[in-house]
């Protein structure tokens, strides 16, 4: 049985911030990145440009084999976990191999989540999560004409693009009256539906699907709403969220609410094992309370947190918690937004439509949120004022007035 | 060793806003400029937007497509243009505007420092922006040897170890070296138990005699015709411009190869602090010492590298560890005038035992210094007469300096504009030396020089044997 000090499962942002925080402290420890990927490590944030074209399949690889060599640590492709046995500390794999370990993290992602529709498990239906996905998806546009993708979050937006911008004629069904709910307020959100709208792509927003259907011996199917529509699709694509994948951790002991449960450190509810990334419930900077907030940033903070941890750095810091960051391209404009950019209630707002749309979110003159469309800003500069919670008195009206050029100072002054 | 890279420094107390960097910038680099400088918290005060090459940059860490990453050489962050998808994460990793949307593109725009020659830095009219090479010294020296034992036993924050290591690695093994009474025998140099703590012959001549018996070593690595070895000395401030004086003065004038470096910590640091003849006015010494009466040294110091600039020496320089890359252009100067004639390097060498300095504060009182003009980096050469190498503009109030070093701590309102009226009065003289002139015409010199570097053409038989005879 290999056995090693330190055991990976995942391969993305997470699992290799994980690594670099142990090979910082611990040069020499035994280590091993498992992965159900057949792919060197990749990024799920990629894959829409995969879908696109833009970026070729073998060009959005993160590392290469001799980064693992270098950093003595293997890398077992094709390893899907099926199972931990905490006791034993050992981890078994889909093809009935264990790898035991002195120190564990599951960084293991999320997957898609499938909503309970009546039919869908009877139509064939894309998802985008893999890299084997995003080629899938890719040749089945090349022969389709009509296309329906469930949800208006960020993976269901681009695809739309995608598709759209390949000349398919697209239909997009969200359940909430908004696309993008949660980044963006209601007049941000307009504006971006406004531009899908123009570029021909259907939005059925505040919209249930009752059911689908196969058509057409299977190759097409319908899609019923909840208002009595009923859409045609020969690609049906399912993007409406995901959930953390921890289905293998089933009977480990792992304490799971809708991700693993960790604590300020990343450990989970059980002795040496660890979680971090999409797959971690960790805390909410805004809240303080556990929540899932599947972005990059996060991910590689609590990957760096949690190795960290696994290899004993005494320079531990605990995780200070999520904020929600979203950087988003559509038709080649910029939407950005960071913290509780959609607050409405108790807290201070300033929006601004002179050029393009921004909006400022304060709370006892602090920045809790920032959003805008058509008008970039520094987002990792404004998350550090949310997350020092800066006081901006003394620079309110200049903040309020010039935000990008008042928060470089600011930070200017910070990291003299 | 570790990694080390060059950077581009920002002086925000010289910035006038003039935004020439960013108008460079922006038509070098056909976009948005990469660097922005913005207003800042009072009306003649600005603040800096630029890519600081981070050690563990966190724009790359969260770019999903592999655009971004550290240059192990020159620890320039890349971005590669092909590979990037536009998602803009990158600009939420990064917590100084390093990175962010050029607009005439939608695409994201980061200082690549212009590949080691950042034209920002050369259009900066105002000294706010520097490019500090500091790192490549240290990559290129930091693996060579290391000509002195290890654990040197200088104070805490000494920075006379730094100017000794740094000094020898440059130099290497073909040297001879004499260090005087002084710290850097005190500190280990000369060895302990019948051992050098240095892999070079070192000796320890008397305070007085340094340069001669320096001078007879030349002549006789002349007699026997090998002209790679560097003779120098690593001296204290009190060995060459006090007690030491008159060898030095004699073997300047009499053009000796000798590379004599001067690390002057104002006094006679090792035996207790006492002042020196470079101790600089109103310092406190254990021999001008603050009192009811006494309040520190009443006299100037003299300003020893002029006095040798006045020698007509081959070379003379004034340095500082505050700004190594100068310090090592001069090395090299200095080192290659050796063999022509005396070089003279003074180095300005804070002490924190004996100035009372807090031993993290060493270097940066080396730049303060600097930069109120208290020290002056120059150069001398008989051909092109004092050229600054750093320029003497824009100073700050010598109070800025002052109040970091604990034995000016009593100064008056009075001594202070004392010092004042002496750096001013200094620099103006030297402005006046320094100014640009044709250069002087050719002088009739006593024939030339007879050491040099191994390799260098060797054709001069009969002035090496006149030498010789010497």
């Amino acid at each position: 049985m290999p056995d090693v000090k330190y055991l990976l499962v995942g391969s993305s942002h997470a699992a290799l911030e994980a690594l670099r925080s142990i090979r910082h402290f611990d040069p020499d420890g035994s280590m091993a990145m498992v992965t159900r990927d057949a792919q060197l490590p990749y990024s799920p944030t990629i894959l829409p440009y995969v879908v696109s074209g833009r970026s070729k399949p073998d060009a959005v690889l993160l590392r290469d084999q001799a980064f693992f060599e270098a950093n003595a640590c293997a890398f077992v492709p094709n390893a899907t976990a099926t199972g931990l046995d905490a006791k034993a500390r050992s981890v078994t794999l889909a093809n009935g191999q264990s790898w035991r370990y002195q120190r564990l993290l599951i960084a293991t992602g999320a997957a898609p989540a499938i909503p309970p529709v009546k039919g869908i498990e009877t139509v064939r239906f894309h998802v985008l999560r893999s890299l084997d996905d995003a080629q899938g998806l890719r040749s089945a546009m090349g022969g389709s004409r009509h296309a329906v993708v469930l949800g208006a979050g960020l993976v269901g937006l681009h695809a739309a693009e995608n598709m759209a911008e390949a000349g398919l004629s697209v239909s997009v069904v969200e359940m909430q009256s908004h696309v993008l709910p949660g980044y963006f307020d209601a007049k941000a959100s307009e504006r971006i539906e406004a531009a899908f709208t123009a570029h021909g792509v259907k939005l059925h927003l505040g919209c249930k699907v009752l059911a689908v259907e196969a058509r057409d011996g299977g190759h097409s199917c319908a899609v019923h709403l909840e208002d009595g529509r009923v859409l045609q699709a020969d690609l049906l694509l399912v993007a409406t969220g995901v959930k953390p994948a921890t289905d293998w951790l089933a009977g480990s002991g792992v304490q799971l609410d809708r991700g693993v449960l960790v604590d300020e450190t990343m450990r989970t509810t059980v002795a040496d094992v660890w979680a971090a990334g999409d797959v971690a419930q960790a805390t909410d900077f805004h809240t303080g309370k556990p929540a899932l907030i599947g972005i990059i940033p996060t991910a590689v903070e609590q990957g760096r947190i949690a190795g960290q941890g696994m290899a004993g750095d005494p320079y531990l810091k605990a995780y200070p918690g999520g904020i929600p960051i979203n950087t988003y391209r559509f038709f080649g404009r910029v939407a950005l937004s960071i913290g509780q950019a959609a607050a409405r209630d108790g807290v201070e707002v300033s929006e601004n439509e002179d050029d393009g749309y921004r909006r400022l979110v304060l709370s006892d003159n602090r920045l809790v949120g920032y959003a805008s469309i058509d008008e970039p800003f520094d987002v990792g500069i404004m998350g550090e004022l949310i997350r020092r919670k800066v006081d901006l008195s003394a620079v309110k009206d200049s903040f309020i007035a010039r935000p990008v050029e008042t928060g470089r100072r600011l930070m200017s002054e910070q990291w003299r | 060793m570790g990694a080390a890279f060059d950077t581009i420094a920002f002086k925000a107390s010289l910035c006038d806003g003039c935004g020439d960097c960013m108008t460079t910038c922006a038509e070098v680099k056909q976009g948005a400029s990469r660097i922005d400088i913005v207003p800042g918290a009072t009306e003649n005060a600005f603040e800096l937007a630029i890519c600081r090459q981070c050690g563990d940059p966190k724009c790359a860490m969260v770019c999903p497509s592999g655009a971004l990453a550290k240059d192990g050489g020159s620890g320039v962050i890349g971005w590669d243009s092909d590979k990037c998808v536009d998602c803009l994460l990158c600009t939420a990793g990064c917590a100084f505007g390093g990175i962010a949307v050029d607009p005439s593109v939608a695409r994201v725009a980061k200082c690549d420092q212009c590949g080691g020659d950042p034209a920002c830095v050369k259009s900066c009219p105002t000294g706010a922006l520097e490019f500090r090479k500091a790192g490549s010294l240290y990559r290129e020296y930091g693996d060579k040897e290391d000509l002195f034992v290890p654990g040197l036993s200088g104070c805490l924050g000494c920075n006379s170890e730094l100017i000794m290591r740094h000094a020898m690695r440059k130099i290497g093994r073909n040297a001879v070296l004499a260090t005087p009474p002084g710290c850097i025998p005190g500190m280990g140099s000369v060895g302990y138990n019948g051992k050098t703590g240095t892999k070079v012959p070192v000796f320890h001549p008397l305070l007085t005699n340094t340069a001669s018996m320096l001078a007879g070593i030349r002549r006789y690595y002349d007699k026997i015709g090998r002209k790679d070895i560097v003779v120098m000395a690593l001296a204290g401030d009190g060995g060459t411009a006090d007690c030491g004086f008159h060898a030095v003065s004699g073997a300047a004038e009499r053009g000796e190869k000798i590379l004599y470096i001067c690390v002057d910590n104002e006094g006679y640091m090792n035996t207790g602090m006492q002042r020196s003849g470079t101790t600089p006015y109103g310092s406190w010494t254990s021999t001008t010492p603050v009192g009811e009466h006494m309040k520190g040294k009443t006299q100037d110091a003299k300003n020893l590298p002029m006095i040798m600039a006045a020698h007509k020496c081959r070379y003379v320089a004034t340095a500082s560890t505050g700004y190594m890359e100068d310090l090592y252009d001069k090395l090299d100067r200095a080192i290659e005038a050796s063999f022509e004639g005396f070089a003279y390097l003074h180095i300005y060498s804070p002490c924190p035992t004996g100035w009372r300095i807090p031993s993290n504060k060493v270097i940066d009182a080396c730049r303060m210094s600097v930069e109120t003009n208290f020290v002056t980096l120059w150069e001398y050469t008989p051909a092109t007469g004092i050229r600054f190498t750093r320029s003497p503009d824009n100073a700050l109030p010598i109070t800025a300096y002052v109040k970091m070093i604990g034995k000016y701590r009593h100064l008056s309102q009075e001594q202070l504009d004392h010092i004042q009226a002496k750096v001013d009065e200094q620099v103006a003289l030297l402005r006046i030396m320094a100014a640009e002139s044709p250069p002087p015409p050719p002088a009739h010199r006593p024939p030339a020089p007879l050491s040099a570097p191994a390799g260098s053409d060797s054709s001069q038989p009969s002035l090496r044997r006149e030498i010789s005879r010497n």
